[in-house]
């Protein structure tokens, strides 16, 4: 049976509440909610005036009321140390969301940690470290002063190459402004730490090179371009399902004003059933291409609308350089770039060409083509905001591909005008400042495989977990674990042990080619259990946090709880972690070294805020944030007046690009010919394994996994990650619904639940990426794109039976998941 | 925009209306509580016992428009023609859901090709053969499906809500 609450009645928010303002911490959309807050022993009543919304609730309540919440919205949490009732619910004010909740954000109350409900126990509340054979809970004098003197016997002056470090580099969770800053200025401002990497992908880098190469920033629109533009351009990405409420709240009423849908995937999506519920099918074109021939595509488009003379001549000529080739092809850059006839020549393909390659028709093509960019027909030009995501990003050749799906965009004059933009879709908030990372250099080093190598002596982890989300995962974990396990059995061989002699023997290991880990998180990860020091992080409304969205929307949440135990924000565990270098530096007599560790006096959140970010926006504080409510301001922020911040809705507005640097403002082209699958050891899986095995998220188990792994409703639905396989593949391989399933290469194994999906195309099976206890990223081979971007999506396997649904999916529904009007 | 404030008055005025639909579709079936609920004093809601139905009145995959716990609380009766885990009657085969989606308060059509609730306003999907399973989805909770009981003369009764209803926060009010 589905599982059910049996909760048949909530306490009601009285009228003298708290209300706090929040930003959905999950997904880049960035809806709004508030958070109301009162004391455990209050309630508020049925009657108008006893209740926070001023209505009668003895009376049922009309659809999209905002008199309501679901028990999800619900929790009994502290608050300065007191219990409080907790209500999230989504802010109709906000015009992200305009009140929608998605499946995830919905259930931000429920998901946080409550020692008087019970939910959230795997929250991480005090600091551990690896002692006696296990994790014990310490102080975190005690386990910063050994990550200090550990540390600081593999750093010196000049020589941090030994510290490898894994940082998050997102807003929203346990990202932001704060805390991107906190980490940023200990590793790159008092260290210039190189071997590092970002919290899903193996290298410390751009994952859109291209378009920044370009001159064009990837998050350039507002999210109305959509409800202002003619054509929507899906490319590589399942909007309803990854950001749900730009879908539902901007592109479906875009929709209804009439724009058509371009849909480029491999796969339909639930996105496509839902655009043709919109649209019609008449108004949505699936271009289901042969995967990883995006570029063939995207090359084709942008030879027929230049041939077709649909080109924006004027901006072309005001706004993009002019001439030939102003980057050429080099070890960074994967392809030349320059003017638009310079791209036109190399990227030339026929409609032939093209229909050949991906597979399509070449009237669908022509068709894509029309509705891009042929002018109406009073002459007007046509409008296309374009959002592209992992599809691309995580698919064949990043560089060339995003660089020519940015072509298109540039040669219409489609950037930096009403409905235009070609924006990527993201995944968590942004909320990035920090030091300079010009030190890292490009390439930047491939961390994952140097750790594999025996490299590195030292490993900081800031909220990743490459256990379940990084490639080559089946050789990192072994190799990962046998590292870290040598510093174990050192410790272990010296419980007992002066702090002195304990220092000694992990740099022992270190030195004989072990690694010792230090895990900062807000959960016991997996890779955390590789950990020897574990240090809890607080997360969004347990601290106050400022991200932006994905139209540069900022935003500050309001801290309405504790943190666990005595977790701390991030930011101020940076601080503390320098704080203990400068003081054991000193104790070692490296004072010259040890003062390059000054400048972490925070107290709190907002002064690393006032430290970093507010040295490069001084008009954005805190107080001016939050009466900004949850509608924020649009990054860059240009004044503040009349008592608000002034911000920018779209960039580029002015046709000046400035995203590569260059004093000209003039946009570049990218000129990338196809050549096929790009990444090592690709076409050997191709050629080699049944079933593509494409990949990537789905609805209820996004990117909140980590949490939601201890949600009842969540992982009732999908007690294991489910792949999709056509029925006829089904019946050749002799599983059923339900079964699970071992699925292998060359590389390692993973495993998955069967979910048959008639939609999906034979020999092209999709599994959910990123699983706790079915990590796609076993069977991802350690080849990457140029510039180290993995490509997770074009990984080719064979399937073979396990067992028949384990009882945790033995009652599962395992129907389409499209809807159906009937 | 403007099928989607038509959505929306549709989920208005079926609230306005209250049973009316349900009771237009079900002239015999709904029997309102004796006595209104007494819903204060006690820690769980106290649910009305209320006759939705004859097994006589069902026929296998047609639903059977009702309302629980009472007249502004639209839901369905179905037989499904198998037998299902929470099932009653005869068969095990009755089920009975609120017909309200608890993501947004859209009301549900039934599909009786696959046997599930489906929402027009944000697109989920409930499984009525999997005790209201979200098969995908914008709630955050599965269907609240209805605590029945059929006694010797195949009466059907509500006894109970397993879940809390969309717009109330008690599902007596």
């Amino acid at each position: 049976m589905a599982y059910k609450r049996n909760i048949d009645r909530l306490p009601i928010i009285p009228a003298d509440a708290k209300k706090h303002n929040v930003t959905c911490h999950y997904c880049i959309v960035g809806c709004g909610y508030h958070a109301y807050t009162w004391p455990v022993n209050k309630q508020g009543g049925t009657d108008a005036a006893a209740n926070a919304f001023g209505v009668n609730l003895a009376e049922q309540q009309p659809a999209e009321t905002e008199a309501w919440y679901a028990p999800s919205m619900y929790n009994i949490v502290k608050q300065d140390g007191k219990d409080v009732h907790l209500v999230i619910k989504p802010d109709r004010g906000c015009v992200v969301n305009s009140g929608l909740g998605s499946v995830r954000g919905a259930r931000m109350a429920e998901n946080r940690r409550s020692d008087k409900t019970g939910t959230q126990q795997q929250r991480l509340s005090e600091p551990m470290v690896w002692r006696y054979g296990t994790w014990q809970p310490t102080s975190w004098a005690d386990a910063l002063d050994l990550v200090a003197r550990v540390t600081t016997r593999v750093i010196d002056k000049d020589d941090e190459d030994d510290l490898f470090v894994s940082m998050f580099d997102h807003g929203g969770s346990a990202g932001g402004y704060e805390n991107t800053w906190g980490t940023g200025k200990l590793y790159f401002g008092s260290m210039k730490v190189k071997n590092c990497r970002i919290h899903n992908r193996p290298a410390y880098n751009s994952e859109v090179h291209s378009t920044r190469d370009m001159g064009v920033d990837e998050l350039n629109y507002a999210y109305e371009d959509y409800t202002l533009t003619d054509t929507i351009m899906l490319v590589g990405t399942n909007p309803l399902e990854c950001q749900t409420n730009l879908f539902l709240n901007h592109m479906v009423p875009g929709m209804r004003n009439g724009a058509k849908v371009i849909i480029v995937d491999p796969r339909r999506t639930v996105t496509a059933n839902a655009c043709e519920v919109e649209a019609g099918a008449d108004n949505v074109l699936h271009l289901a291409i042969k995967t990883g021939t995006d570029l063939a595509l995207f090359n084709t488009l942008f030879t027929y609308i230049a041939d077709q003379g649909w080109v924006d001549s004027d901006f072309i000529a005001a706004s993009t350089l002019q001439g030939d080739v102003a980057v050429p092809l080099d070890e960074a850059h994967p392809a030349a770039l320059g003017s638009f006839e310079m791209a036109r020549a190399k990227c030339k393909m026929s409609l032939a060409e093209g229909a050949s390659i991906t597979g399509l028709s070449e009237a669908d093509i022509v068709k894509a083509a029309e509705w891009i960019a042929k002018p109406k027909d009073d002459g007007s030009r046509r409008k296309c905001t374009t959002g592209y995501e992992k599809g691309i990003i995580w698919g064949n050749d990043n560089y060339r591909v995003i660089g020519a799906l940015v072509n298109i965009g540039l040669a219409t004059g489609n950037i930096g005008r009403e409905g235009g933009g070609v924006c990527r879709l993201g995944g968590h908030q942004e909320g990035y400042f920090r030091p300079s990372d010009a030190h890292v250099g490009r390439p930047a080093p491939y961390v994952d495989q140097l750790i594999i190598g025996g490299q590195g002596k030292v490993h900081h982890i800031w909220a990743n977990d490459h256990y379940k989300t990084t490639l080559n995962a089946t050789e990192f974990k072994r190799e990962y674990n046998r590292r870290t396990n040598m510093v174990k059995d050192a410790m272990d061989a010296h419980a007992g042990s002066s702090r002195e002699e304990l220092v000694d023997a992990i740099v022992g290991a270190i030195n004989a080619g072990g690694l010792f880990s230090v895990n900062v998180d807000i959960i016991h990860s997996q890779i955390g259990q590789a950990a020897h020091v574990i240090l809890p992080a607080v997360e969004s409304g347990e601290m106050n946090l400022t991200s932006m969205n994905g139209e540069r929307r900022l935003r500050l949440v309001e801290k309405y709880m504790d943190g666990p135990g005595n977790a701390k924000p991030d930011c101020l565990i940076a601080a503390a972690i320098a704080q203990n270098l400068e003081r054991v530096l000193r104790e070692e007599g490296r004072d010259a070294y040890a003062d390059q560790f000054k400048g972490y006096d925070w107290k709190t959140e907002e002064d690393a805020f006032m430290d970093g970010y507010n040295s490069g926006n001084p008009e954005v504080t805190y107080d001016r944030l939050r009466a900004m409510g949850n509608n924020g301001v649009q990054e860059p922020v240009v004044g503040f007046e009349n008592g608000q911040l002034v911000g920018t809705k779209r960039l580029y507005t002015d046709g000046k690009f400035t995203r590569h640097g260059r004093e000209d403002g003039k946009a570049l082209f990218c000129g990338g010919e196809w050549r096929g699958l790009q990444a090592p050891g690709k076409a050997y899986q191709r050629d080699n394994f049944a079933f593509l095995i494409n990949n990537g998220r789905a609805n209820v188990i996004w990117q909140n996994w980590f949490l939601d792994k201890a949600n009842d409703f969540v992982s009732d639905r999908f007690p294991i990650p489910f792949i999709e396989i056509n029925p006829d593949d089904m019946a050749e391989l002799g599983v059923k619904a339900g079964d699970l399933v071992e699925v292998f290469n060359d590389v390692g194994a993973t495993q998955a639940l069967v979910y048959p999906t008639p939609t999906a195309r034979r020999k092209e099976t999709f599994m959910v990426f990123g699983a706790p206890n079915g990590a796609q990223g076993n069977i991802v081979n350690a080849g990457t794109n140029e510039l180290i971007l993995p490509n997770y999506k074009h990984t080719w396997a064979n399937i073979r039976k396990i067992s028949d649904a384990p009882a945790s999916a033995a009652d599962l529904s395992f129907k389409s998941m499209e809807y159906s009007a009937g | 925009m403007d099928r989607c404030d038509k959505l929306v008055d549709v989920g208005r005025r079926q609230f306005l209306r209250g049973g009316a639909i349900a009771a237009a579709a079900t002239a015999t079936a709904v029997a309102l509580p004796a006595a209104p609920a007494k819903a204060a004093a006690l820690a769980r809601v106290d649910y009305p016992l209320n006759r939705l139905g004859n097994v006589a009145d069902l026929k296998p995959n047609e639903p059977l428009d009702v309302a629980y716990p009472d007249e502004n609380a639209p839901g369905v009766l179905l037989k499904l023609g198998t037998r299902v885990e929470g099932g009653a009657g005869p068969d095990g085969d009755i089920v009975g859901f609120s017909t309200i989606c608890p993501h947004k308060g859209f009301p549900l059509n039934y599909v009786a090709a696959d046997r599930t609730l489906n929402c027009p306003g944000h697109y989920s999907r409930f499984d009525c053969e999997a005790g209201g399973q979200q098969i995908w989805g914008q709630a955050t909770q599965n269907l609240p499906q209805y605590a029945l009981r059929v006694d010797e003369k195949g009466d059907i009764y509500a006894e109970g809500v397993d879940e809390l209803l969309y717009g109330r926060l008690s599902n007596v009010l």
